[in-house]
This record gives C-alpha cells, sequence and structure tokens, in this order.
C-alpha cells in the first residue's frame, strides 16, 4: 500500500508531468515518420536509424558552425555578442544538417524499397544496422571518441518560457519552459493532420497506400508520391534526431535512441496512422518512459522499470487489435441487418 | 540451360558481386580515412589467417551465428521476419548459466544436456509473445519481437544483477560457469571448442527439415504464396506460430553454447549481444537455405575478425563493419540490382536455343 501511494506521490507532480511532454517528443516525432510511411504504403522500419543518425549530424553541424563563427576563440573569452551570434548560427546549422540527414536517410530506404524493389523490412533492418556503426564511425573520424560526443562544443534548441502561463502556478510548471522542439512536435501533429487530409499530396498518399494499382489507374505517379511521402517522413525523424541531442542534452551518444524509433513506429500503429490518435499513444508511450525514470528511485528492481515502455507497446497492441477486431464485428452486425 | 538455372546461377553471381562490391567499398571509405591505408587494408584482408590462434578465432566467432543464421533461414523461409533470435539467444544464454552456477555439483553430462535443454525452452517461451500476437492479433511481428527483445534485455540484466552475479569478481561478471560442463577444446592449445560441430549438425539437420520433410514444404508453401497455402490446406496460422517457436529455440540454443563454449562468465548486462541481428545478414546471404548458412556465418566471421585486427593495429574503428554488413544485406536484397544483366542473359540464352533449333531443321 505505502509502495503504491509513493508511486502516486511522485506521478502527481507539475515535474512529472513536464518530463512526460519532454520524453514524448522525440517518440512523437518518430510516430509521425511512421505515420508519413505507413500513409503511402511503406513499413519505415528505419526511423531508428534515421533519427540516429540525424542526431549525430546535428551535433556535428552547429559544434562545426560554432566554431568557424568563433573563428578559434574559446567561447569563454570572446565577445558576448560574438558568441550569441555563434550559437544561433550553430543552432540553425544543427537543426538544418541534422533534418537533412534524416530525410537523407529516409530517401535512401525509398531508393531501395521503391527504386531497387528490395524488401522493405529488410532494406529498413540493413540501414539500421548501417546506422548504429556508422554514426560511431563518423564520431570517431569528427571527434576522436567512440561514446560520446563530449568533445564538441554544440548547442541546443531554446528553451522557452510562454509569458502569462509562466506565472500560473501548476500549469506554468507543466507547459511552459519547455525545449522548442517539444511545442514544435505538437504544431507537427496538426501540420500532418493538414498535409494528410486537406492536400492534393495528402490524398494522392493516402490513395497509393489504400491501393497503389487503383491509384495508378487513375494517373497517379505511385513512386513519385511514395518518394514525397518518405522525404516528409525523413523530415519528422530528422527533427526526432535533432530534439534528441539539440534540446535536453547537448551530446550524441552511440545508440542513443535506444528504441525510440520502434517505440514511434509501435504508437503509430497503436493510433492507426491517425495523427490525433498517433499522437495520444505517442503521449502514452512518454508517459510510460517518464514513469520508468521517476520510480527509480522506489525499491523496485530499476530494469522492471525500464521495462515499462516495451510491456506497455505489446499491450497496447493487443488492445489494438481486440478493439479493431469489435468494430468490425459491430461494422458487419450492422450490414446484417 | 534454362531460365531457372540462369536465374539460379544468377543469384549466386549476384550474392558474390555484392559481398565484393561491399569489401570494395570499404576498402574506399579506409583508404580515405586511415593514414596508412595500404597498412590497415592489409591487416583487414590477411590478417585473419594470420596466425593459427586467429582462424580459430574465426570458427569461434561464426560459431553464435550459425545458430542464429539457421534460425533466421527457417523464420524466413516461411515469411515471418521475427527478430526474436536476439532475444533468445540472449535468455537462453542467461538461464542456462544460472542454473549452471546454481548446481554445480551436478556431474558434467547431465548438467550440460539439462542446460541446454533450459536453453531451448527459454528460447521458445520467449518466442511465444511474438507469434501468438501474430497469430492471434495480427500484429506486425517486426515491431513485436524487437519490442519483446528490450523486454528480454531487461529481465536478463534483473537475473544477472540479482540473482547470479558474483560481485567478489570485480567485474559485471556472474559465478564462473562449472568446469565440468565447458565443451571441449577440439585442437590442444587453440580456444576452438566443439560448439562448432553442433552448429554443422544443426545447419544440415535444418536443410533437412526445411526441403525433405512435409513440414517444411508447408513452410515453404506459407513464404512462396501464402493464398495458395491456404486453398491447397495448409494452416498459415499453425507455420507462422511454429516456425516462430522453432526459430526461438534454436536461436536459444546458440546462447548456451556460446556461453558453454567461449566464456568462463556470463557477462553481457545491459546492452544486447547482437547476435540475432548478425543471424539476419548471415540468412540473407545464405539465401534462407541452411547448408549454405556455414558458409555465410565465415564469411561474417572473417570480416568482424579482419576488422578487429585492422583496429588494433591501425586507426579505423571496428565499427565500419556493421556499414559493409548494412550493404551486403541491402545489395542482395535489391530485386533491380543488377537486373538488366540478368535479363540480357536470359535473352541472348533464349536467342541461342532459338538458333540451335533453326539450324536443327
Amino acid at each position: 500500500m505505502s509502495l503504491l501511494s509513493q508511486i502516486f506521490d511522485l506521478l502527481l507532480t507539475p515535474a512529472f508531468a513536464a518530463s512526460v511532454l519532454r520524453i514524448t517528443t522525440p517518440i512523437l516525432f518518430a510516430a509521425l515518420g511512421g505515420l508519413m510511411a505507413r500513409r503511402c504504403g511503406i513499413m519505415n522500419l528505419a526511423l531508428e536509424g534515421s533519427m540516429l543518425t540525424a542526431s549525430l549530424f546535428a551535433v556535428i553541424a552547429s559544434a562545426f558552425a560554432k566554431k568557424a563563427v568563433l573563428g578559434g576563440v574559446s567561447a569563454a573569452q570572446a565577445d558576448p555578442a560574438l558568441v550569441s551570434k555563434a550559437t544561433t548560427v550553430g543552432i540553425i546549422a544543427g537543426f538544418i544538417v541534422g533534418t537533412l540527414a534524416g530525410i537523407a536517410i529516409c530517401m535512401f530506404l525509398a531508393y531501395m524499397a521503391v527504386g531497387l524493389r528490395a524488401d522493405a523490412y529488410l532494406a529498413g533492418l540493413a540501414i539500421n544496422t548501417m546506422a548504429t556503426g556508422g554514426t560511431v564511425f563518423i564520431l570517431y573520424m569528427a571527434a576522436g571518441e567512440k561514446g560520446i560526443s563530449s568533445s564538441l562544443d554544440s548547442c541546443s534548441m531554446p528553451f522557452i518560457n510562454i509569458p502569462g502561463l509562466k506565472d500560473i502556478p501548476v500549469l506554468g510548471e507543466i507547459f511552459s519552459g519547455q525545449n522548442l522542439m517539444t511545442y514544435f512536435a505538437w504544431i507537427c501533429v496538426a501540420v500532418v493532420y493538414f498535409i494528410i487530409f486537406k492536400t492534393a499530396t495528402g490524398l494522392r498518399i493516402r490513395a497509393v497506400g489504400e491501393n497503389p494499382n487503383a491509384a495508378e489507374s487513375v494517373g497517379v505517379n505511385v513512386k513519385k508520391v511514395q518518394y514525397q511521402a518518405m522525404a516528409l517522413s525523413g523530415l519528422f525523424c530528422g527533427f526526432g534526431g535533432v530534439s534528441l541531442s539539440m534540446s535536453y542534452v547537448q551530446f550524441f551518444s552511440r545508440g542513443m535512441t535506444a528504441g525510440k524509433g520502434f517505440i514511434g513506429m509501435s504508437a503509430m500503429n497503436l493510433g492507426n496512422a491517425s495523427p490525433v490518435g498517433t499522437a495520444i499513444a505517442a503521449f502514452l508511450f512518454g508517459f510510460f518512459d517518464a514513469m520508468g525514470n521517476v520510480m527509480q528511485s522506489l525499491a523496485i528492481p530499476v530494469q522492471f522499470v525500464q521495462a515499462i515502455p516495451y510491456v506497455a507497446t505489446l499491450v497496447g497492441l493487443v488492445v489494438f487489435a481486440i478493439a479493431s477486431d469489435n468494430k468490425v464485428k459491430k461494422l458487419k452486425a450492422k450490414q446484417g441487418k | 540451360m534454362t531460365s531457372k538455372q540462369i536465374e539460379r546461377r544468377f543469384e549466386i553471381f549476384k550474392t558474390v558481386v555484392a559481398v565484393l562490391l561491399a569489401l570494395g567499398l570499404a576498402l574506399v571509405v579506409i583508404s580515405f580515412v586511415s593514414e596508412s591505408p595500404a597498412e590497415a587494408i592489409v591487416a583487414f584482408m590477411t590478417g585473419p589467417f594470420q596466425r593459427a590462434s586467429r582462424i580459430s578465432n574465426i570458427i569461434e566467432v561464426m560459431t553464435p551465428l550459425m545458430f542464429t543464421g539457421v534460425a533466421i533461414c527457417i523464420l524466413y523461409q516461411a515469411n515471418q521476419f521475427s527478430m526474436i533470435g536476439e532475444g533468445a539467444f540472449l535468455i537462453g544464454a542467461n538461464l542456462c548459466t544460472w542454473f549452471a552456477v546454481t548446481h554445480e555439483n551436478w556431474a558434467g553430462l547431465p548438467l550440460m544436456l539439462t542446460v541446454m535443454v533450459i536453453a531451448i525452452v527459454a528460447g521458445v517461451t520467449v518466442s511465444i509473445v511474438p507469434a501468438v500476437l501474430k497469430v492471434k492479433f495480427r500484429a506486425n511481428e517486426v515491431v513485436s519481437s524487437i519490442m519483446m527483445n528490450y523486454v528480454i534485455l531487461k529481465i536478463s540484466d534483473y537475473l544477472f544483477y540479482y540473482h547470479f552475479r558474483d560481485v567478489a569478481s570485480g567485474q559485471q561478471a556472474s559465478f564462473p560457469i562449472p568446469a565440468q560442463i565447458k565443451l571441449p577444446k577440439l585442437i590442444p592449445g587453440l580456444r576452438l571448442h566443439a560448439g562448432i560441430i553442433i552448429g554443422l549438425v544443426l545447419a544440415v539437420l535444418a536443410y533437412f527439415f526445411i526441403y525433405r520433410t512435409k513440414w517444411g514444404y508447408e513452410i515453404r508453401m506459407v513464404g512462396a504464396n501464402q493464398n495458395f497455402a491456404k486453398y491447397s490446406g495448409i494452416s498459415v496460422l499453425s507455420v507462422a506460430l511454429s516456425t516462430q517457436l522453432i526459430g526461438g529455440g534454436i536461436a536459444g540454443l546458440g546462447g548456451a553454447v556460446e556461453i558453454l563454449g567461449r566464456y568462463d562468465r556470463f557477462i553481457w548486462f545491459g546492452t544486447q549481444p547482437g547476435f540475432g541481428f548478425d543471424g539476419v545478414l548471415v540468412g540473407v546471404l545464405a539465401k534462407n537455405n541452411p547448408l549454405l548458412v556455414p558458409v555465410a556465418a565465415f564469411l561474417l566471421a572473417y570480416m568482424r575478425t579482419g576488422a578487429d585486427v585492422m583496429n588494433r593495429v591501425s586507426d579505423v574503428p571496428i565499427e565500419f563493419v556493421d556499414v559493409v554488413q548494412g550493404l551486403i544485406i541491402l545489395f542482395v536484397a535489391a530485386e533491380m540490382f543488377l537486373a538488366k544483366y540478368k535479363h540480357k542473359l536470359i535473352v541472348n540464352n533464349a536467342k541461342k536455343q532459338l538458333e540451335a533449333k533453326e539450324a536443327a531443321k
């Protein structure tokens, strides 16, 4: 009983709620990336590798851009105006290069799957293997390290204090002061919704995903649409990568995605590739992940707590299957009448 | 020659080209990043064969890959893309160690067989989750098996850390594995152990299972054309379930063999050892034919050993092997890779046959 109340004490704090939002961010980006791919009929297993590559390149680009602007002067001695300019340049460079790296990986998968007709699963797994080793390789070349990019002085995206909101006691603590990428992720949900349901491209992507032959018969260029969708998928993976290495931590570490791409994929499956459902599912996974973090202070073996998000994913897959079965049954019953 | 023969030969040709191309690209990368490229390349290519101990090392490295590779062959023959081999291998090794270190006083052979059975059962057990999710709830087995692998990693970490970790050993390691159940060394003075023989026997058995039994035929039919299999009266669901469980069991056994052959203590803590993912490459290279698994596993082990040697004598990090590995999978998996050449071969062959017919008239 006391353990349960301890857990509730930990979960019912604004700090916990804020950490849920923070942890959800990369998962949500990955889920949106998976959503775009799924909508065009490709299972994008390379979300993981794409995010990982993006987070590495974001760190490298931002560190090198910052260094270039500072021109050899160490940040501690340089003129504050120059430092702030260097930081701004570093942020922009990291964001752009990281995002482009994410897009490049997903376009590579698209080329393998669409252009060269490789099996998308295998190609995705292969790309993940390449990204796991390749990022360490590149990190070693760029920084001489294999674990963490601590020698690279990279930047972080700004943290936003929302005027007005930040002074409200509980809400302010939760919703204000988050990183820009966190707000951006939720804006992206709306953007994805708009692209998928309100634009001609989105309509084409959905048509190709539902039935490529039918889409082709009415004159849609299926390959082109799949490339477009995969580029968008890569865009969100790129954002996800940037949010990993340029917000709450300002470094790259090997394998830092730690399955977040796959969790995002599951969230997308759980939300049945609908933007709102996917976002809610991603939030749920963020919740369990955050719960795992705070419960580490309790007298439970830490491994059990760390397993929670993955178990939650498995349970989520079952719940989703049962729910969609029931839906089909209901529809059939209706038709029967 | 029939078109079918050409296609079969072409597949082998394509695989060889894929490997050579990936290795070639690797050499190009090495020569760009290394300060002494010639030395690095020589170390990579010939290093593994320079000493008997290194050749023995190649065979040691290929042994676990044969188990996960055979597992992948059986899974992929039925189009089941489960990645559970990774977790099954880990939990097999883990539970086998746990049982062994807590039953030290048992005699050698009974204990050895018991821990192997335990490892197989453990592998099968963990495979049940993604298999049932797929069969019963149509959940994608790729995602669910990868999630399951993370869960297994945490379970393995927990069991290791709280139940058979040797605090006195001064490192993250289990209590020592009893000497009486270590797999025998094959050649005195070298580390090469009997696991490779178990692996070879397994590959042959798996070959007969897939190509010479009714069950294996069902598996291949489901993989080739699920609808055809269904309408011929094959239960697609039971094939999906059974292949995933068999794959898990084989990978689990691999975990036990690796521990009993190569290690004095269980040392995998915090990260997945990665044999399951390597198994995918082995399976893909072997074209899902268990008889070719030893060849594919040897190739990968050779690259690994070469990279390891290179890592020690030059400035090129070992991780670049992962990139080569991924490239090989991509080249082999890409249907359109060299497709024009294949087309030309078949057309030329057909022309020749026509001409021969004309001439015969």
